[in-house]
Protein backbone atom coordinates (compact mmCIF):
# COMPACT_ATOMS: atom_id res chain seq x y z
CA UNK A 1 0.00 0.00 0.00
CA UNK A 2 2.76 2.40 0.96
CA UNK A 3 4.47 1.68 -2.30
CA UNK A 4 1.37 2.66 -4.18
CA UNK A 5 1.13 6.02 -2.42
CA UNK A 6 4.73 6.69 -3.20
CA UNK A 7 4.22 6.19 -6.91
CA UNK A 8 1.03 8.27 -6.89
CA UNK A 9 2.90 11.08 -5.14
CA UNK A 10 5.79 10.97 -7.58
CA UNK A 11 3.51 10.79 -10.56
CA UNK A 12 1.61 13.88 -9.41
CA UNK A 13 4.83 15.75 -8.64
CA UNK A 14 6.26 14.98 -12.05
CA UNK A 15 3.31 15.61 -14.26
CA UNK A 16 0.52 17.48 -12.63
CA UNK A 17 1.81 20.34 -10.54
CA UNK A 18 3.26 23.69 -11.51
CA UNK A 19 6.69 24.40 -10.08
CA UNK A 20 8.15 27.65 -8.85
CA UNK A 21 11.78 28.52 -8.43
CA UNK A 22 12.98 27.12 -5.11
CA UNK A 23 15.04 30.18 -4.18
CA UNK A 24 12.11 32.48 -4.82
CA UNK A 25 9.96 30.34 -2.57
CA UNK A 26 12.57 30.01 0.19
CA UNK A 27 13.38 33.72 0.28
CA UNK A 28 9.74 34.69 0.23
CA UNK A 29 9.12 32.47 3.22
CA UNK A 30 12.28 33.66 4.98
CA UNK A 31 11.43 37.32 4.63
CA UNK A 32 7.87 36.60 5.72
CA UNK A 33 9.10 35.02 8.95
CA UNK A 34 11.57 37.81 9.62
CA UNK A 35 8.92 40.44 9.02
CA UNK A 36 6.55 38.66 11.41
CA UNK A 37 9.28 38.67 14.04
CA UNK A 38 9.80 42.40 13.56
CA UNK A 39 6.08 43.09 13.78
CA UNK A 40 5.19 40.87 16.72
CA UNK A 41 8.47 41.03 18.66
CA UNK A 42 7.57 37.79 20.36
CA UNK A 43 8.49 34.37 19.05
CA UNK A 44 5.45 32.58 20.43
CA UNK A 45 3.09 34.93 18.64
CA UNK A 46 5.12 34.41 15.48
CA UNK A 47 4.71 30.65 15.84
CA UNK A 48 1.00 31.18 16.23
CA UNK A 49 0.75 33.41 13.18
CA UNK A 50 2.73 30.96 11.06
CA UNK A 51 0.39 28.21 12.18
CA UNK A 52 -2.63 30.31 11.21
CA UNK A 53 -1.10 31.10 7.83
CA UNK A 54 -0.47 27.42 7.31
CA UNK A 55 -4.01 26.54 8.36
CA UNK A 56 -5.42 28.83 5.70
CA UNK A 57 -3.11 27.24 3.14
CA UNK A 58 -3.96 23.74 4.28
CA UNK A 59 -7.73 24.05 4.01
CA UNK A 60 -7.24 24.93 0.35
CA UNK A 61 -4.51 22.50 -0.52
CA UNK A 62 -6.45 19.45 0.59
CA UNK A 63 -8.93 20.00 -2.21
CA UNK A 64 -6.07 20.33 -4.64
CA UNK A 65 -4.66 16.98 -3.55
CA UNK A 66 -7.98 15.19 -3.72
CA UNK A 67 -8.81 16.58 -7.13
CA UNK A 68 -5.51 15.50 -8.64
CA UNK A 69 -5.48 12.01 -7.23
CA UNK A 70 -8.16 9.36 -6.99
CA UNK A 71 -7.72 8.62 -3.35
CA UNK A 72 -10.17 6.56 -1.45
CA UNK A 73 -11.14 7.41 2.07
CA UNK A 74 -8.38 6.44 4.48
CA UNK A 75 -9.34 3.64 6.80
CA UNK A 76 -7.15 4.58 9.73
CA UNK A 77 -4.55 7.06 10.94
CA UNK A 78 -1.71 4.91 9.63
CA UNK A 79 -3.01 5.25 6.13
CA UNK A 80 -3.62 8.97 6.61
CA UNK A 81 -0.04 9.43 7.75
CA UNK A 82 1.24 7.66 4.64
CA UNK A 83 -0.86 9.88 2.41
CA UNK A 84 0.33 13.06 4.18
CA UNK A 85 3.93 12.03 3.77
CA UNK A 86 4.03 10.31 0.41
CA UNK A 87 1.49 12.43 -1.43
CA UNK A 88 0.96 15.68 0.48
CA UNK A 89 4.57 16.60 1.18
CA UNK A 90 5.77 15.09 -2.09
CA UNK A 91 3.33 17.05 -4.15
CA UNK A 92 4.09 20.48 -2.75
CA UNK A 93 7.63 20.31 -1.42
CA UNK A 94 9.04 17.23 -3.19
CA UNK A 95 10.03 15.62 0.08
CA UNK A 96 8.58 12.57 1.76
CA UNK A 97 9.05 12.68 5.52
CA UNK A 98 9.28 9.29 7.16
CA UNK A 99 6.46 8.33 9.47
CA UNK A 100 7.55 6.91 12.79
CA UNK A 101 7.16 6.81 16.56
CA UNK A 102 3.54 5.68 16.65
CA UNK A 103 1.87 5.82 20.01
CA UNK A 104 0.30 2.63 21.35
CA UNK A 105 -3.24 3.72 20.49
CA UNK A 106 -2.21 4.61 16.91
CA UNK A 107 -3.43 8.14 17.31
CA UNK A 108 -0.13 9.90 17.44
CA UNK A 109 2.85 9.80 15.09
CA UNK A 110 5.91 11.73 14.06
CA UNK A 111 6.90 13.02 10.66
CA UNK A 112 10.67 13.08 10.38
CA UNK A 113 11.84 15.60 7.81
CA UNK A 114 15.26 14.63 6.56
CA UNK A 115 15.40 17.57 4.26
CA UNK A 116 13.27 20.65 4.70
CA UNK A 117 13.57 23.06 1.78
CA UNK A 118 12.35 25.96 3.94
CA UNK A 119 15.48 25.60 6.06
CA UNK A 120 17.88 26.14 3.20
CA UNK A 121 20.11 29.19 3.77
CA UNK A 122 18.51 29.74 7.15
CA UNK A 123 20.59 30.11 10.26
CA UNK A 124 18.71 31.09 13.39
CA UNK A 125 20.28 33.70 15.64
CA UNK A 126 20.71 32.42 19.24
CA UNK A 127 18.04 34.84 20.41
CA UNK A 128 15.42 33.16 18.21
CA UNK A 129 16.39 29.71 19.42
CA UNK A 130 16.06 30.77 23.05
CA UNK A 131 12.82 32.58 22.30
CA UNK A 132 11.32 29.32 21.08
CA UNK A 133 10.84 30.11 17.40
CA UNK A 134 9.83 27.19 15.20
CA UNK A 135 11.02 28.48 11.87
CA UNK A 136 8.96 26.13 9.68
CA UNK A 137 5.85 26.24 11.83
CA UNK A 138 3.77 26.98 8.76
CA UNK A 139 3.97 23.26 7.93
CA UNK A 140 2.12 22.38 11.14
CA UNK A 141 -0.69 24.69 10.19
CA UNK A 142 -0.90 23.19 6.73
CA UNK A 143 -1.27 19.67 8.08
CA UNK A 144 -3.80 20.79 10.66
CA UNK A 145 -5.87 22.72 8.14
CA UNK A 146 -5.84 19.95 5.56
CA UNK A 147 -6.87 17.25 8.02
CA UNK A 148 -9.60 19.38 9.52
CA UNK A 149 -11.26 19.64 6.12
CA UNK A 150 -11.48 15.87 5.89
CA UNK A 151 -12.95 15.58 9.35
CA UNK A 152 -9.91 14.93 11.49
CA UNK A 153 -9.19 17.31 14.31
CA UNK A 154 -5.48 17.08 15.03
CA UNK A 155 -2.90 18.77 17.12
CA UNK A 156 0.31 19.34 15.21
CA UNK A 157 3.55 20.75 16.53
CA UNK A 158 7.26 20.80 15.91
CA UNK A 159 9.28 19.01 18.56
CA UNK A 160 12.70 19.13 16.96
CA UNK A 161 14.19 21.28 14.22
CA UNK A 162 17.55 21.18 12.47
CA UNK A 163 17.91 24.97 12.43
CA UNK A 164 17.60 24.97 16.22
CA UNK A 165 20.54 22.62 16.46
CA UNK A 166 18.67 19.31 16.66
CA UNK A 167 19.74 16.33 14.62
CA UNK A 168 16.52 16.02 12.66
CA UNK A 169 13.33 17.95 12.21
CA UNK A 170 10.33 16.26 13.71
CA UNK A 171 6.66 17.16 13.55
CA UNK A 172 4.36 15.46 16.03
CA UNK A 173 0.79 14.86 14.92
CA UNK A 174 -1.91 13.79 17.37
CA UNK A 175 -5.46 12.89 16.49
CA UNK A 176 -7.80 14.61 18.91
CA UNK A 177 -11.18 13.84 17.48
CA UNK A 178 -12.85 12.47 14.40
CA UNK A 179 -15.58 14.81 13.32
CA UNK A 180 -18.61 12.82 12.41
CA UNK A 181 -20.77 14.06 9.68
CA UNK A 182 -22.87 16.09 11.97
CA UNK A 183 -26.45 16.63 11.16
CA UNK A 184 -27.16 20.34 11.19
CA UNK A 185 -29.64 21.43 13.76
CA UNK A 186 -32.99 21.13 12.11
CA UNK A 187 -35.76 23.64 11.97
CA UNK A 188 -38.33 21.55 13.72
CA UNK B 1 59.25 32.64 10.81
CA UNK B 2 55.68 31.91 10.00
CA UNK B 3 53.71 34.65 8.32
CA UNK B 4 51.02 36.84 9.84
CA UNK B 5 47.78 37.82 8.18
CA UNK B 6 45.00 40.19 9.05
CA UNK B 7 41.67 39.80 7.27
CA UNK B 8 38.73 42.17 7.37
CA UNK B 9 35.40 42.44 5.61
CA UNK B 10 34.33 46.04 5.25
CA UNK B 11 30.70 46.97 4.63
CA UNK B 12 29.38 49.56 2.22
CA UNK B 13 29.46 52.27 4.85
CA UNK B 14 33.11 51.57 5.72
CA UNK B 15 32.36 49.78 8.96
CA UNK B 16 34.03 46.45 9.63
CA UNK B 17 31.70 43.43 9.37
CA UNK B 18 34.23 40.82 10.30
CA UNK B 19 37.85 40.70 11.41
CA UNK B 20 40.29 37.87 11.85
CA UNK B 21 43.98 37.24 12.28
CA UNK B 22 45.79 34.19 11.04
CA UNK B 23 49.23 32.82 11.73
CA UNK B 24 51.52 34.21 14.36
CA UNK B 25 49.83 36.88 16.39
CA UNK B 26 51.89 39.93 17.10
CA UNK B 27 50.36 42.16 19.66
CA UNK B 28 52.21 45.28 18.65
CA UNK B 29 50.35 45.26 15.35
CA UNK B 30 46.89 44.92 16.72
CA UNK B 31 45.69 48.48 16.35
CA UNK B 32 47.90 49.18 13.41
CA UNK B 33 46.18 46.47 11.36
CA UNK B 34 42.83 48.17 11.42
CA UNK B 35 44.46 51.47 10.69
CA UNK B 36 46.33 50.17 7.66
CA UNK B 37 43.26 48.43 6.27
CA UNK B 38 41.16 51.53 6.77
CA UNK B 39 43.74 53.75 5.11
CA UNK B 40 43.77 51.48 2.09
CA UNK B 41 40.02 51.81 1.50
CA UNK B 42 40.49 54.99 -0.51
CA UNK B 43 42.99 53.24 -2.73
CA UNK B 44 40.54 50.40 -3.20
CA UNK B 45 37.96 52.91 -4.38
CA UNK B 46 40.46 54.18 -6.95
CA UNK B 47 41.66 50.77 -8.00
CA UNK B 48 38.25 49.20 -8.54
CA UNK B 49 37.65 51.31 -11.62
CA UNK B 50 40.94 50.30 -13.21
CA UNK B 51 40.11 46.63 -13.27
CA UNK B 52 37.26 44.45 -14.43
CA UNK B 53 37.79 41.70 -11.94
CA UNK B 54 36.76 41.63 -8.30
CA UNK B 55 40.26 40.78 -7.16
CA UNK B 56 42.34 43.97 -7.15
CA UNK B 57 45.70 42.43 -6.18
CA UNK B 58 47.90 44.57 -3.96
CA UNK B 59 46.50 48.06 -3.59
CA UNK B 60 48.70 49.50 -0.88
CA UNK B 61 51.92 48.98 1.03
CA UNK B 62 52.79 50.03 4.55
CA UNK B 63 56.26 49.18 5.81
CA UNK B 64 56.45 45.39 5.51
CA UNK B 65 52.70 44.98 4.95
CA UNK B 66 51.01 44.45 1.60
CA UNK B 67 47.31 45.18 1.40
CA UNK B 68 45.30 43.09 -1.05
CA UNK B 69 41.66 43.78 -1.73
CA UNK B 70 38.65 42.15 -3.32
CA UNK B 71 35.51 44.11 -4.08
CA UNK B 72 32.18 42.33 -4.41
CA UNK B 73 29.63 43.64 -6.90
CA UNK B 74 27.65 45.08 -3.99
CA UNK B 75 30.71 47.06 -2.91
CA UNK B 76 31.57 45.04 0.15
CA UNK B 77 35.34 44.94 0.45
CA UNK B 78 37.47 42.05 1.58
CA UNK B 79 40.88 43.27 2.76
CA UNK B 80 43.89 41.15 3.55
CA UNK B 81 47.14 42.36 5.11
CA UNK B 82 50.04 40.08 4.35
CA UNK B 83 53.80 40.16 4.27
CA UNK B 84 54.70 37.64 1.60
CA UNK B 85 53.40 37.68 -1.94
CA UNK B 86 51.31 34.83 -3.22
CA UNK B 87 48.72 36.22 -5.60
CA UNK B 88 47.19 32.93 -6.64
CA UNK B 89 46.50 31.62 -3.19
CA UNK B 90 45.21 34.99 -2.01
CA UNK B 91 42.87 35.12 -4.98
CA UNK B 92 41.59 31.66 -4.10
CA UNK B 93 41.12 32.70 -0.49
CA UNK B 94 39.15 35.80 -1.49
CA UNK B 95 36.95 33.93 -3.94
CA UNK B 96 36.01 31.32 -1.36
CA UNK B 97 35.45 33.96 1.30
CA UNK B 98 33.19 35.82 -1.08
CA UNK B 99 31.14 32.66 -1.46
CA UNK B 100 30.94 32.27 2.31
CA UNK B 101 29.85 35.86 2.64
CA UNK B 102 27.16 35.25 0.02
CA UNK B 103 25.82 32.32 1.99
CA UNK B 104 25.63 34.52 5.07
CA UNK B 105 23.83 37.16 3.07
CA UNK B 106 21.24 34.63 1.90
CA UNK B 107 20.21 33.93 5.49
CA UNK B 108 16.97 35.84 6.02
CA UNK B 109 18.02 36.66 9.58
CA UNK B 110 21.15 38.48 8.50
CA UNK B 111 20.81 42.21 7.95
CA UNK B 112 23.05 43.54 5.19
CA UNK B 113 25.93 45.60 6.61
CA UNK B 114 25.53 44.17 10.10
CA UNK B 115 28.56 42.59 11.79
CA UNK B 116 28.82 38.87 11.14
CA UNK B 117 28.70 37.16 14.50
CA UNK B 118 27.93 33.59 13.53
CA UNK B 119 30.45 31.17 14.94
CA UNK B 120 30.11 28.94 11.89
CA UNK B 121 31.32 31.71 9.61
CA UNK B 122 34.42 32.27 11.70
CA UNK B 123 35.24 28.57 11.73
CA UNK B 124 34.93 28.35 7.96
CA UNK B 125 37.08 31.41 7.34
CA UNK B 126 39.77 30.00 9.61
CA UNK B 127 39.62 26.75 7.65
CA UNK B 128 40.01 28.63 4.38
CA UNK B 129 42.99 30.52 5.79
CA UNK B 130 44.67 27.25 6.68
CA UNK B 131 43.95 25.89 3.22
CA UNK B 132 45.26 28.85 1.20
CA UNK B 133 47.49 31.00 3.34
CA UNK B 134 49.25 29.15 6.11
Amino acid sequence: MAKQYRSIGEEVWKNKVEKVNAELFIFTYGSLVVQLIKDYEDYHSVNKQLDKLGYNIGVRLIDDILSRTNLEKCKDMRETAEVISKIGFRMFLNIAPSVSAWSADSKEFSLILDDNPLNDFCELPPRAVQGGLWYSNVLCGVVRGALEMVGLLVKVEFVRDVVRGDEVSEIRVRLEKVLDEEVPVGDD
Amino acid sequence: MSPTFYFAIVGTNDSPLYEAEFGVRRDENKHLNQFIAHAALDLVDDAQFMSNSCYLKTVDRYNEWNVSAYVTPSNVRLMLLHENKAEDSIKGFFTDCHELYLKTLLNPFYEPNAPIQAQAFDTKVQALARKYLL
